[in-house]
């Protein structure tokens, strides 16, 4: 057991899969010699030599194209994609390339492959590097889609990511890279499509996904203290597959829901699973589900208004304690 | 051939033909240039992909033919026969069962397993519920929310008993579970539970028809249903032999006076005699001649028998009151009267209810034996198959062919034990083969 | 046609493999092409003009079951573009790669495809390679080493370069060719892709189909230089080669030079091959925008079949043994039509199968 910061998570996590399978291999901007531009995978070049892990020019197209291409006869490639603000600029290999190839082939093409990418707001970036942008992937059959929210989980999903027979888009939390957590010595593996239930709660349920658990879990505990309110804190983790189960039962349970969400409000995860439960679980709700995103807003640089727009413990709080007495 | 006309883009629906390059009676050659035709988009000629003769020319310039109309027919050339063009598209085999993807594999070394995906049908991804529960604003203008709704469905509470103690008055689900935990009594039956969905997904892909229930379907449906999950059904069976009741049936209906227009004044079936010989044996075995009351037994001094009737949809069993006392034709009468109106479904309410017994005859179908499931309350109900030569041993020895009858008895062993519905049944197979005591 | 003269900086190969400068305009090369003595074997001659024409056979059937209203959707047609797909077909090892765009039926023959799963894939039955889940512009065998046929423009050349980057990791032998047509050239991914080659020394063969038009619009109108892609190679260091693609022999030994570069561990290679289409863009395009005699000068002047079987005829091989090959390829194709036309549609059961790799398309649980 050792305290692991979330951005030494990922090149563990990488390394892990690199040494148990030879067909593992990394390519990305700036992700070799400079060991990535959050430090995330530093020593993985020399560990694993230069044809294992390249850097690549500023390319995103010949990145992703050339991930499928390696994947789709015969190796299991991690491409990572800087910024997940960028996954616009080679959306094409998401939407239409290798979400499509299996389908499309009729089962012949297959694309084992990881995109890691860094996610979400906080850094003061400004819009084009800040988003979170889950959904612009969950919206698409083919592809699965996770968000870890600890430095354990970013092993163990990231070795079950790579593991996996289908692309999927792994989204790193820009804002986690440096927090830490307990993580175990040895081989850790996660399973895909399992959200967690991180804080016990009977009076309402909470979902929330990478840098919204943290806070999440520190409305839950303020809640608790100044007002009674026993609040359930799912972290999703896994957006496709979707543990739907975990979510309905603890909605069945508390029979209130409340997703809290970084990204903007339109279209935004929340929405779908607010549309799984008021239809499976309608008749468990005493209430009307909640989502609590950031305005539907490009984000802004500035850190005061930066800090405004994206769900904070104030804002989930305030939002969970008028809902129950409305 | 038929030359169609081709689609001309995804969106395309009709397109206009504007020049015939030919005229019927044109020998054509395969690639030669028929016609040009013209859509909101493109123009374009369309060439003949077979040699023949131009016979017909269905779409003249200046018309239009939608996308796959006919629009020329090419004949074979020298006059030749044309050979039969198959051009329907076979049809694709319909839809057996879905689609079951299998479990992910899952390491071994994964920290959990992940669920199982669910399994649904292509257009089912979210399962809505199978139920409603009412009205989310009652008459009293009383919210409720969904959860309250439910349980007061579920449990049999009647919300508008309840005061809510939810924001604005509003009823809850801890205000339902309050009621139920206190005991109050249901002040409404809970709804039922089944619904179609399930079923209906085991037929996926297989054509069926929906019939709505009608008022008389439900109430066979709940009340068969309940006999037979409530009541200990036990079953006693005899052959009965019918030669002596037949010649009495035959002998009495050809002494039947006739009116001026020659119809007779009476026909007796073997349904009238059978009605007429289970009233005599239960009132011979009075200890039979009862029905269950929960708490109770009641038991009758007189008999009063239910007839099924199948109706169209459905059956009915129309009763007759004191059959005992009643002679075999007026019987017959009244079986005529009540059969016609349970038909027409013209029967009052009190005519098909109470009752201690039912005969339910499906021998007029041919039948040799069946089980009937008790009409409640009654505590037996008779189920005569059809008479049927059969051999049977004759005093001294020696086999004769007589026509027998099949009866199965069911009885509510609450009621009658196995012993008595013997004795009820030896009764009555008793008075069939002796029927002159039914004159008598 | 805006299309003019060739600069003498671009060589052009003609059938025996010797580098030649265009002179005056492409038909006046045709004919001086047609003229050349050559020394192909007589069974690789007779196995190119039985792609040939079996390619020109396929795609002509599937216009004539689209004027039938039998192919149903879009499609692409290589009519006039066939000595390009055959001299590769017959050019590329078994364990090559091959990867195609939306216009890909004659690719997909050329590496020893069924005609009845090509044409069945366009009629939507389910006797069709990929049982009418992928159409017309996806077609795919991965037992033929045919990777996909990708339907949007360029997004196949980083494709190709991954598929070459794996075989360069695993010490591989194989090549991996990717065709497109000249629109590529214009895109992002085109650039990316064979920067990339070059840069990671890539066993790749990027062979641009040069039909003077991209979709509706001549290329010339909208492209910078001459020669779409042999004009752009030096931005990426590589030679600058164009070669007649309506000569077979001529494209089957620029493919052969290029797969051996490749395979020798050389680095990828970018050849463009003029062309000529004969339908339009899709099958919804009569070609209006053509100037008049165009189709006509190609069709006469600078057929690959007319071509190939002049030069085979020049070299004593027998019209009867022509014609045999000719009336084989149509009896494939009548053989594999009725096949087609006697499949059902698709069985509903595979709608929601292959999305995810457990066969189905589960997304919850």
């Amino acid at each position: 057991m050792a305290e692991l910061t979330y951005r030494d998570a990922v090149a563990r996590g990488i390394a892990q899969e690199m040494s148990r399978d030879a067909d593992v291999v990394f390519l990305g901007e700036d992700v070799a010699k400079a060991g990535g531009v959050f430090k995330a995978t530093v020593g993985l070049l020399e560990q694993f030599g230069p044809l294992r892990v390249r850097d690549t020019p500023i390319s995103e197209q010949a990145i992703l194209g050339a991930a499928m291409g390696a994947a789709m006869t015969g190796l299991k490639p991690i491409a990572e994609i800087m910024f997940s603000d960028f996954i616009a600029v080679c959306f094409d290999y998401l939407a239409n390339e290798f979400s499509k190839s299996r389908y499309m082939t009729n089962g012949q093409v297959k694309c084992p492959l990881v995109v890691r990418t860094g996610n979400g707001g906080g850094s003061r970036f400004g819009a084009q590097h800040s988003q979170s942008v889950e959904n612009w992937c969950m919206m698409i059959p083919g592809l699965k889609v996770v968000a870890p929210s600890t430095p354990r989980d970013v092993i163990g999903l990231l070795a079950a990511a790579v593991r996996d027979p289908d692309p999927v888009i792994f989204f790193e939390h820009k804002s986690l890279y440096a927090t830490k957590g307990e993580v175990e010595d040895g081989e850790i593996v996660d399973a895909l499509g399992t959200a967690k239930i991180v804080r016990a709660g009977s009076d309402a349920t909470i979902l929330a996904l990478a840098l919204m658990v943290p806070r999440a879990l520190a409305a839950a505990e303020k809640l608790k203290a100044e007002h009674g309110i026993d609040c359930e804190v799912i972290d999703v983790r896994s957006l496709v597959p979707l543990d739907t189960q975990t979510i309905l039962r603890s909605v069945a349970s508390t029979h209130r829901l409340f997703t809290v969400e970084e990204n903007p409000r339109l279209c935004g995860w929340g929405a779908e699973l607010v549309s799984i439960v008021a239809d499976e679980a309608f008749y468990h709700l005493d209430g009307p589900p909640v989502r609590i995103t950031t305005p539907h807003i490009p984000l802004p640089a500035a850190d005061f208004l930066e800090d405004m727009a994206m769900p904070t413990v104030d804002r989930i709080c305030g939002t969970v304690r008028r809902s129950l007495q409305a | 051939m038929d030359v169609l006309m081709p689609q001309l883009g995804e969106t395309v629906t009709e397109g206009k033909v504007i020049k015939w390059f030919k005229s019927a009676g044109d020998a054509i050659n395969s690639g030669d240039n028929l016609f040009e035709i013209e859509t909101d988009k493109v123009s374009m000629e369309v060439p003949s992909i077979e040699a023949g003769v131009l016979t017909e020319i269905r779409v003249k310039e200046g018309e239009i033919a939608p996308v796959g109309g006919v629009v020329a027919v090419i004949g074979p050339p020298n006059g030749a026969a044309a050979p039969p063009v198959a051009s329907s598209v076979p049809m694709p085999v319909p839809l057996a069962a879905k689609p079951t993807p299998a479990a992910p594999k899952v390491t071994a070394a994964a920290a959990s397993a992940p669920r199982t995906p669910l399994k649904l049908g292509p257009f089912e991804e979210v399962r809505s519920p199978k139920r409603n529960f009412g009205p989310a604003k009652l008459p009293n203008g009383v919210t409720v929310t969904p959860l309250a709704r439910r349980l007061a469905g579920e449990g049999g509470v009647a919300l508008s008993r309840l005061k809510g103690s939810g924001p604005h008055g509003r009823i809850i689900g801890g205000d339902v579970e309050a009621a139920l935990s206190s005991g109050a009594p249901r002040t409404m039956a809970p709804l039922p539970a089944a619904f179609a969905d399930p079923v209906k997904s085991l037929y996926r892909g297989v054509p069926f028809e929906e019939i709505a229930l009608d008022g008389m379907r439900q109430i066979v449906a709940a009340r068969l249903l309940e006999a037979k999950q409530t009541i200990p059904h036990f079953y006693v069976s005899a052959d009965a032999d019918l030669e002596r009741l037949l010649t009495l049936r035959d002998d009495t209906n050809a002494a039947a006076p006739k009116d001026t227009a020659g119809n007779p004044a009476f026909k007796l079936s073997i349904n009238d005699l059978v009605i007429k010989a289970f009233a005599m044996a239960l009132h011979r075995v009075p200890s039979a001649n009862a029905v269950w009351a929960s708490d109770r037994i009641l038991q009758f001094r007189r008999v009063d028998i239910g007839i099924a009737v199948a109706v169209d949809g459905g059956l009915l069993t129309p009763v007759i009151r004191q059959a005992e006392t009643k002679t075999v034709f007026e019987i017959s009468f009244e079986m005529k009267d009540l059969a016609a109106r349970a038909r027409s479904r013209r029967l009052k309410p009190e005519e098909y209810q109470g009752g201690v017994a039912s005969v339910s005859n499906l021998g007029m179908y041919g039948v040799s034996s069946f089980s009937a499931i008790l009409n409640p309350p009654q505590s037996t109900i008779l189920a005569v198959g059809a008479g049927q030569r059969r051999p049977a041993e004759i005093p001294g020895g020696g086999i004769r062919f007589t026509t027998q009858m099949t009866m199965t008895l069911s009885c509510d062993h609450r009621v009658v034990d196995g012993a008595l519905g013997a004795e009820l049944l030896t009764a009555l197979k008793s008075i069939i083969e002796n029927p002159v005591s039914m004159l008598i | 046609m805006r299309f003019g003269p060739c600069p003498r900086r671009q060589p052009c190969y003609n059938s025996a493999g010797q580098a030649y400068f265009m002179a005056k305009t492409l038909t006046q090369t045709a004919v001086s092409l047609r003229a050349t003595p050559d020394d192909v074997d007589v069974q690789l001659r007779l196995k190119l003009y039985r792609m040939l024409v079996e390619i020109r056979e396929a795609e002509q059937r599937a216009y004539d079951l689209f004027l039938q209203n039998l192919v149903k959707g879009t499609s692409h047609l290589s009519l006039g573009q066939e000595a390009v797909a055959a001299g590769y077909g017959a050019a590329m090892e078994p364990g090559d790669l091959s990867f195609c765009t939306y216009r890909g039926h004659a690719h997909t023959l050329a590496r020893g495809v069924p005609i009845e799963k090509v044409l069945g894939e366009l009629m939507g039955r389910d006797i069709g390679l990929l049982r009418g889940k992928g159409g017309s512009m996806h077609l795919t065998s991965v037992e033929h080493g045919v990777m996909g046929s990708y339907a949007i423009i360029g997004a196949h050349l980083p494709i190709a370069c991954g598929s070459a980057w794996r075989a360069q990791y695993k010490g591989a032998k194989d090549v991996s060719v990717c065709f497109f047509g000249d629109g590529t050239t214009n895109i992002g991914a085109f650039h990316e892709a064979l920067n990339l080659a070059v840069v990671w020394k890539l066993p790749v063969v990027f062979v641009c189909e040069n039909n003077l038009y991209m979709e509706y619009t001549p290329i010339g109108e909208v492209t910078s230089v001459e020669h779409p892609a042999a004009d752009r190679a030096s931005a990426y260091g590589l030679e600058s080669i164009v070669v007649d693609g309506q000569d077979a022999d001529a494209v089957y030994r620029s493919a052969k030079e290029a797969l051996d570069k490749a395979r020798a561990g050389g680095g990828p290679s970018l050849v463009e091959y003029m062309t000529y289409r004969y339908s339009g863009h899709s099958r919804a395009d009569p070609a209006k925008y053509r100037p008049a005699g165009e189709l006509d000068d190609w069709r006469e002047n600078r057929d690959a079949i007319k071509i190939y079987r002049q030069r085979m005829l020049d070299n004593g091989i027998a019209e009867t043994q022509i014609a045999e090959i000719e009336q084989d390829a149509r009896r494939k194709v009548d053989e594999a039509t009725e096949k087609c036309k006697a499949s059902p549609a698709p069985p509903l059961e595979i709608l929601c199968t292959d999305v995810y790799a457990d066969g189905g398309w589960a997304w919850r649980n």
